[in-house]
């Protein structure tokens, strides 16, 4: 069923334009008298200033792995994450841990762990599918190389960006 | 109705069905279309009945009391149930008249609840570590038919973990259900009956006799009917996850058996071989020997990628139709008799076909392949270490393959044979040549998988596809055809043997229509009499018995017939 928009009336001065033009350019005016006379900044000096400090809690950049307090790498190499990647960005390669690790009962790990950034489309799914904690979004967003090589995020920056986390679910702990 | 055979009539889920007299339960619900989830019975094994996820409803015809008369059947002959209060397991029981049986129902679905509370209650929740999840029973069954919580509170039972069983195979035992499939195949198949249950209750565990590891060469098989990671592959063991992989159903061509085998493959590198249940020649089982003979496929570092041509006793590289046409070149010097194939019985019946043809328009008389004889071992593996020895019978028309190359080597020394064709073989590894004896060739071409010593002092070597990487037919030591899929792509420039003969046959004498293995199996079947009126489809996943060749049956499927006809087994 069609829907039946009201028009409004307008006044005879309204349907002039003039005066609703003039009161346009007074808002205009006083926003380049604010900015001319710098009592209103609108442009920030990107990059030497920058926005992080007002990201979002929920912000979603570069994804990363995290150790815990127990300074035990969380990932086991399960690869769900590489599964539910939609640009395939993950490639994981599992190893067992040996067996005079301290972590030896936890098994599997992973022996490399690369994020293609030029493929990421910080979705967040890798975060949403991981059975263990291990990996989460932080709120890196600039992330520049000047080669193809140098956007793959391998295992030690992945850690380095990611850092400890604490706080988290000890699935491996002393009993288990 | 169907009580005057031996069919017996049986209502599953309100529906009656006949089947053969003497059929389990379990076997009637699956005929009958119904799954019933299960985790110890195997059709192949005995039924010890441990695990009780098969529990069913089951109803007979009432008993009348003393005087009271029996139940008037209605006009199918059936006459009402009375339905059981208690479930039975459908593994273990055969079906008798009038049964019934309820395979859902409140009765049936709080057992399977109650079944799956308890396996997972001392079970670990490491899925994401575990090669099982993705394949795992426990896991869908307890999507199916599980509680979908745990309300298990107390700290779990602690059990060996990562042991040692043997040399290819690892156990958890906290992972293990005790469903007993293991130890009952390693006693009733592979006649090592080394594993075996200790403690009790809760505490039991599977354990490897003392001083014994299960090194049996079949072992490996019970990591495949291993309903949960309980026993895993060391070879596997955290390579890929098996969601990732594409499986490819071929057959294993380490022996003339031919076993059935699912390849498993992700990005062109295979990770792991299954076997594939084929009654007829392989049952549900494979050698742990041929299971793991893949692995030189992976290794680029020995693979041939690209046609070499020797200039000056030096080898360089080529692309293929440089090779082709220096090869048709300087095969067309010879006159008839100069030439000589040595051709492979690992080649597909279509290759076999091709070389033919190429036999024909070189004018070659000498012709052989490389036998290749070992131990058949009383289980699966044939003393005839060749895949398609029967397709050379057959398709090439070499009767004793292998006889006539201690000849080939004093004609080449002898310098009546000037051009030596070997294709798919290593002479200098496999047939007891010398390096010395093919220095004698004018001209020397072969075509190889890996770099080998043949190809080393050949004029012409060409990369050619292993098993792995080509289609085609092979006949096994029975006589049954069975398809060869390609599973993977050659690395570089590497062809299918059929396609390398048959650029070669162009070269020397123009098109022949043909641009795939089933276009070849099509004039195959047109004119080698034995393959009359087949078609690639008519041989199905699971082959088709083409000739008789005499051969029995390998010695372990004997035994399982035997077991079937005692009623031991389901078969």
């Amino acid at each position: 069923m069609a829907i039946v928009v009201k028009r409004p009336k307008l006044r005879w001065w309204e349907q002039l334009y003039l005066p609703g033009i003039a009161k346009g350019l007074v808002v205009t005016g006083r926003h380049f008298i604010n900015t001319l006379t710098g009592r209103k900044k609108v442009t920030m000096q990107y990059p030497e200033e920058k926005w992080d400090a007002n990201l979002p809690e929920h912000y979603r950049g570069a994804p990363a792995l995290v150790t815990d307090e127990q300074q035990r790498e969380r990932c086991v190499a399960c690869q769900l994450c590489e599964f539910i990647c939609p640009p395939r960005a993950i490639t994981i390669k599992p190893e067992e841990i040996p067996s005079d690790d301290k972590w030896a009962k936890v098994e599997k790990r992973p022996g490399s762990f690369d994020i293609d950034m030029i493929r990421c489309i910080y979705c967040g799914m890798c975060e949403e599918v991981c059975p263990e904690q291990a990996i989460f979004l932080r709120k890196d967003y600039a992330i520049t190389g000047t080669s193809r090589d140098e956007m793959v995020h391998d295992k030690k920056k992945l850690y380095e960006i990611g850092g400890v986390r604490e706080g988290l679910v000890n699935k491996w702990n002393d009993l288990k | 109705m169907a009580e005057q055979s031996d069919l017996i009539d049986v209502e599953i889920d309100g529906v009656w069905h006949s089947f053969p007299k003497g059929t389990r339960m379990i076997e009637a619900c699956r005929q009958a279309g119904v799954e019933v989830p299960h985790y110890c019975y195997h059709p192949k094994l005995s039924s010890p009945g441990n695990c009780r996820m098969c529990l069913v409803q089951m109803g007979m015809p009432p008993r009348p009391r003393p005087g009271e008369d029996p139940p008037e059947p209605d006009e199918d002959g059936h006459v009402p149930i009375s339905w059981m209060p208690r479930p039975v397991i459908a593994c273990a029981n055969t079906i008798a008249p009038n049964m019934g049986i309820r395979t859902t129902g409140e009765l049936t679905e709080t057992c399977r609840e109650g079944v799956m509370e308890l396996m997972l209650a001392n079970h670990p929740l490491d899925c994401p570590i575990c090669d099982q999840a993705g394949e795992c029973s426990l896991q869908e069954f307890s999507v199916e038919h599980g509680k979908g919580e745990s309300r298990f509170r107390e700290q779990k039972v602690k059990k060996p973990k990562n042991v040692d069983v043997g040399p290819r195979i690892r156990l958890d035992d906290e992972r293990c259900i005790m469903c007993s499939r293991c130890i009952r195949f390693m006693d009733e198949v592979a006649d090592d009956p080394v594993l075996g249950f200790t403690d009790r209750g809760s505490h039991t565990t599977l354990a490897v006799y003392p001083g014994r590891e299960m090194d049996s060469n079949y072992s490996l098989n019970t990591v495949d009917i291993c309903p949960v990671g309980a026993l895993t592959s060391n070879d596997f063991r955290f390579q890929m996850r098996v969601w990732f992989m594409k499986e490819t159903q071929t057959i294993d061509t380490n022996c003339a058996t031919g076993t059935n085998i699912t390849v498993y493959s992700r990005q062109g590198q295979i990770y792991r071989i299954t076997p594939r249940q084929n009654n007829e020649v392989n049952s549900d089982w494979m050698p742990d020997s041929h299971r793991l003979s893949f692995h030189w496929i992976n290794d680029l570092e020995s693979r041939l990628t690209d046609p070499l041509i020797k200039e000056d006793g030096k080898h360089k590289l080529a692309d293929y139709s440089q090779a082709i046409a220096y090869a048709s070149q300087r095969l067309q010097k010879y006159d008839a008799g100069e030439v000589a194939i040595v051709a492979s019985a690992r080649m597909t019946n279509e290759e076999l076909y091709m070389v033919n043809k190429l036999k024909s328009q070189l004018d070659v008389r000498d012709i052989d392949v490389v036998a290749r004889r070992g131990e058949a071992d009383n289980y699966l593996i044939s003393d005839d270490r060749n895949p398609n020895t029967a397709g050379v019978n057959t398709v090439l028309g070499v009767k004793d393959p292998g006889a006539s190359l201690d000849l080939l080597k004093k004609d080449i020394a002898s310098g009546k044979v000037k051009a030596l064709l070997v294709l798919q073989e290593d002479l200098i590894s496999d047939a007891g040549f010398t390096a010395e004896d093919l220095k004698q060739l004018d001209f020397l071409l072969t075509s190889y998988p890996t770099t080998n010593p043949t190809a080393d002092a050949a004029d012409v070597v060409l990369p050619g596809a292993c098993w792995a990487e080509k289609s085609g037919t092979m006949i096994n030591a029975t006589g049954r055809l069975q398809r060869l899929n390609r599973a993977v792509d050659g690395p570089g420039q590497t062809l299918e043997p059929w396609e390398i003969i048959r650029d070669l046959i162009q070269e020397l004498g123009g098109g022949n229509g043909i641009y795939s293995a089933t276009d070849i199996f099509k004039q195959l079947a047109a004119e080698v009499s034995e393959f009359n009126g087949l078609t690639w489809g008519d041989i199905g996943d699971q082959g088709t018995q083409l000739i008789e060749t005499g051969a029995e049956l390998p010695p372990l499927l004997q035994r399982e017939r035997a077991r079937v006809a005692s009623g031991e087994i389901i078969g």
